[in-house]
């Protein structure tokens, strides 16, 4: 097996680890809610997308429109339109036009993240390994939540419940510590995010468009403030 | 929930945010010049994340001094520059503990 393949598929076990939780939790509450185990999984195996597939739910089941749906799941993951923004410029020469229509499927928050981290450019084999792992975290969750939620202990459940924050929070901490830019950068996006979840008025937008609201604008900040040298220099 | 009533959501589900992941990164393959638009794009993927995170992760365990635990735990790892997966599973585990914790008083 290809050497940058087997680190890709190193590098998405964290992510996949994290994924299984999260799924677990969306596989029992769509089967709790109406769904067939099967269902669950084959929403978790098209979409990848967390935020996107608990929104959703609700709506598939209350028998919205599906423009309403289109709509929903438009705002929710715009942030990934501006994610594979980023990350084009991180793909080496082997990412072709296929390569991409393939890895897009798989650009989650999560391996965005890991993939933007890396040194360098990336490449297909790299991608191909990183997305693997948590796709198969994902789906496989999904199944064991939707067939098994509910014998499994509610604090094994909750404690379950952050891993996929303790990775977000190595991900952006240690080039926080080093470099000041990034670290302003996070600040006021938290800061920003901080508004939108608990001041009255501000609270009403829609949990997809806070987070697009508040990364453009703190990004914008930060590249008006700290410019950076030259091409993926953070 | 029936299968005929289940698939057209699926199907737009799935279009929609597969549509929304590939085409930029497909279609955008010039390079940039904007010193702006270059910065832009590398603070995007920190901004996202920090405003993921918080104040999301403290209830993300049903109960804040939990997830207090588990966050502290995991800032100090990751400050520290630990892995990912140590980071993940050292802040489930102290999540655990706090939960233990809050039984035995």
């Amino acid at each position: 097996m290809n050497a940058e393949f087997r680190k890709g598929i190193r590098h998405g076990i964290p992510i996949a680890l994290g994924y299984l939780s999260v799924s677990f939790a969306f596989g029992m509450k769509a089967v709790g809610d109406g769904l067939t185990w099967l269902q669950a999984v084959l929403i978790s195996a098209t979409n990848l997308t967390s935020a996107g597939q608990m929104a959703g739910l609700p709506l598939m089941l209350g028998g919205a429109s599906l423009y309403e749906m289109a709509l929903t799941q438009l705002t929710i993951n715009l942030r990934y339109g501006l994610m594979g923004l980023s990350l084009g410029r991180k793909l080496d020469d082997s990412m072709g036009t296929l390569q991409r229509l393939i890895f897009s499927f798989a650009n989650t928050d999560e391996i965005f993240a890991v993939a933007s981290s890396q040194p360098g450019k990336v490449g297909k084999h790299y991608l191909y390994g990183l997305m693997l792992t948590p796709f198969l975290g994902w789906t496989l969750g999904t199944l064991l939540g939707g067939v098994a939620g509910t014998v499994l202990p509610a604090f094994v459940r909750s404690a379950l419940g952050i891993a996929i924050y303790g990775m977000f929070l190595a991900i952006i901490l240690p080039p926080a510590r080093e470099k000041k830019p990034i670290r302003a950068v996070v600040a006021l996006s938290v800061a920003l995010s901080l508004c939108f979840h608990y001041l009255p008025g501000l609270n009403q937008v829609s949990s997809g468009f806070v987070i697009i609201i508040c990364a453009v604008a703190a990004a914008a900040a930060g590249a008006a403030l700290f410019p950076v040298e030259e091409e993926g220099q953070a | 929930m029936s299968w005929s009533a289940f698939l057209p959501y699926v199907a737009v589900m799935a279009l929609v945010t597969y549509l929304i992941r590939m085409l930029p990164l497909t279609l955008f393959r010039r390079p940039i010049r904007s010193r702006f638009v270059q910065s832009f794009l590398t603070y995007i993927p920190f901004a996202v994340l920090g405003a993921m995170t918080f104040p999301d992760v403290m209830y993300s365990t049903g109960d804040m001094r939990t997830a207090a635990a588990g966050v502290a735990v995991a800032v100090i790892l990751a400050w520290r520059g630990k892995s990912l997966l140590t980071v993940a599973v050292a802040a489930c585990l102290a999540v655990a503990a706090a939960q233990g914790v809050l039984m035995l008083l």
